[in-house]
């Protein structure tokens, strides 16, 4: 089963690190991710540039609105994703436990919707 | 007996017996249990037209099993075009072959019940559906009368319950027994899911809705089930203990003309030696494994209790040592409640309601009934009349059962 593991983080607590933590911070996400790729578990990942550089696109009676930032001003923001292969739900949330972003926001675990079910 | 009424009787026997394996079975690779119900209810219905005519068979349990999974294959080919049903048809094929330990007449299903009980109390499953969805899938009780043991409308009841077997279908939860390292945590869950349908089967202490009694005593048989098989989980011994003491008494909770009868003061000769006795032995089992947790914590309270009766004098400071306990593993406010009530009987009422009023501070406590209740019992042992008669007031005003609400309305009318 594929699952999509959504990373929702504080992005201010982050830029607001000392630079030391920030490149700790980042290792543990290198260090994870290959973790996953020596699994033999991941199929694609990938990390998001912040909100403020995001750009949302609503179309309502066929005006396109175009906002600047996110789709939501919440506390934590999706700051990347993973797309994993395992054979069942606690698999993936095993994975999403060791995710960092767990550790200081949440993991979404999502199944992907594949076709023909 | 005629053909009919054998064909019947044996199904019936089947179900009762088998209904939870048969679903636990065909549900386990697929994690599709809607589906294994649905084929395994078309195949009772087949088994009703059959048998009648062509005799019961020497193993309804493997002939069931055979026919549901057909209708399951059927199903798939019929509801999915050639393309698409490929790999669910190989899947299929593969659910039909026979396993190595499948032959014929003498064919015994593996008991896969424990997996489907922790599936229905996975943690992705929103928790007050669980003990529902175990009634339902491992016990066969339909959702109307589920839905009325739990105060839902069948309606409601029944879209949580689709909409739990398709979480656990589409997140892939797996009807698997976990690991060593999770086991504990996940048991509590099937623990407390049990402990739930016990819970509500206990409403009817007079014994006049026969739904609730049936839901009480199949919350026992499940808690047995656990501990046959998970045998090495003290946890699984404490729950049952605490249910066989709860049960152990249940003749001797009310009046003949059916008046609460609190702990204190029910005749003891109404209780039933023997499942206290189990209890008990089922606690000295558990205390073996030397691993604390909250049911043998709670089977010990009632243990101190039941014993407390017996010998003519209850052991309160041991009794507090033990709600401490209890308290420290789970904040729940109806142990803190319990608690206060034994404090008063080590430090004096003066301290419990101080404890009391400490508590009502932190949590939500307004609305809920034991607290009034036990309020009430303490201020009616001070000068403060007006305060136990408001707290007694407020108690019977949130108590859903007519007997205890006599019982606190004549302990009002005693202050």
């Amino acid at each position: 089963m594929q699952y999509m593991l959504l990373v929702y983080t504080n992005e201010k607590a982050f830029q607001t690190m000392a630079p030391a933590q920030r490149e700790q911070a980042m290792g543990a996400y290198i260090a994870y991710t290959e973790s996953l790729r020596k699994a033999g578990v991941l199929k694609s990942s990938d990390r998001l540039r912040p909100s403020a550089d995001g750009t949302t696109v609503r179309v309502e009676n066929g005006k396109s609105q175009v906002l600047d930032g996110p789709y939501a001003d919440t506390k934590e923001q999706l700051g990347g994703f993973y797309i994993v292969e395992v054979p069942d739900l606690d698999a993936a949330l095993s994975w999403a436990a060791r995710c960092p972003g767990a550790s200081h926001g949440s993991v979404e675990v999502r199944p992907i919707w594949m076709m023909g079910s | 007996m005629n053909d009919n009424d054998h064909a019947r009787s044996t199904a019936d026997a089947v179900a009762r017996r088998s209904y939870g394996k048969l679903v636990a079975f065909i549900a386990a690779r697929s994690r599709d249990v809607a589906a294994a119900e649905d084929a395994l209810a078309d195949a009772f219905a087949a088994a009703l037209a059959d048998w009648p005519v062509h005799g019961v068979p020497r193993n309804p349990e493997a002939w069931l099993l055979t026919t549901a999974r057909r209708k399951l294959i059927d199903f798939q080919r019929r509801r999915q075009t050639a393309k698409a049903a490929e790999p669910e048809l190989e899947r299929a094929a593969e659910l039909l072959a026979p396993a190595p330990d499948e032959e014929g007449d003498d064919m015994k299903i593996p008991d896969q019940r424990l997996g489907l009980m922790f599936a229905c109390t996975h943690p992705a499953i929103e928790a007050t559906v669980r003990a529902p969805l175990i009634l339902q899938t491992v016990l066969g009780f339909d959702a109307a009368m589920i839905a009325s043991a739990f105060l839902a409308s069948p309606a409601a009841m029944g879209q949580r319950l689709v909409r739990a077997k398709t979480k656990i279908k589409q997140a892939g939860i797996p009807l698997r027994v976990p690991e060593r390292e999770e086991l504990a945590e996940r048991l509590d869950a099937v623990l407390a899911a049990i402990y739930a349908a016990f819970a509500e089967g206990w409403q009817d202490p007079a014994g006049t809705e026969p739904a609730r009694r049936e839901l009480a005593e199949e919350a026992l048989y499940l808690a047995r089930l656990v501990t046959e098989l998970l045998p090495n989980e003290p946890e699984a011994f404490g729950l049952l203990a605490l249910l066989l003491y709860a049960d152990a008494r249940r003749h001797a909770r009310r009046t003949q003309e059916g008046d609460y009868v609190p702990l204190a003061e029910q005749d003891t000769e109404l209780w039933d030696d023997a499942l206290i006795e189990e209890a008990e032995a089922l606690l000295v089992r558990a205390s073996e494994f030397r691993a604390r947790g909250r049911y043998q914590l709670e089977a010990a309270l009632q243990s101190a209790h039941v014993n407390g009766r017996r010998v003519g004098s209850v052991d309160w400071p041991g009794l507090l040592v033990l709600y401490d306990a209890l308290l420290e593993l789970s904040g729940s406010p109806v142990v803190a409640i319990n608690r206060a009530l034994a404090l008063a009987h080590v430090h004096g009422v003066a301290a419990a309601l101080a404890f009391l009023d400490a508590l009502a501070a932190d949590t939500r406590l307004a609305d809920y009934q034991p607290y009034w209740a036990a309020r009430a019992e303490l201020l009616a042992q001070t000068d403060a009349r007006a305060d136990a008669r408001a707290a007694y007031e407020r108690a019977i005003g949130l108590e859903r059962d007519a007997a205890v609400r006599r019982f606190l309305q004549r302990r009002l009318a005693a202050l």
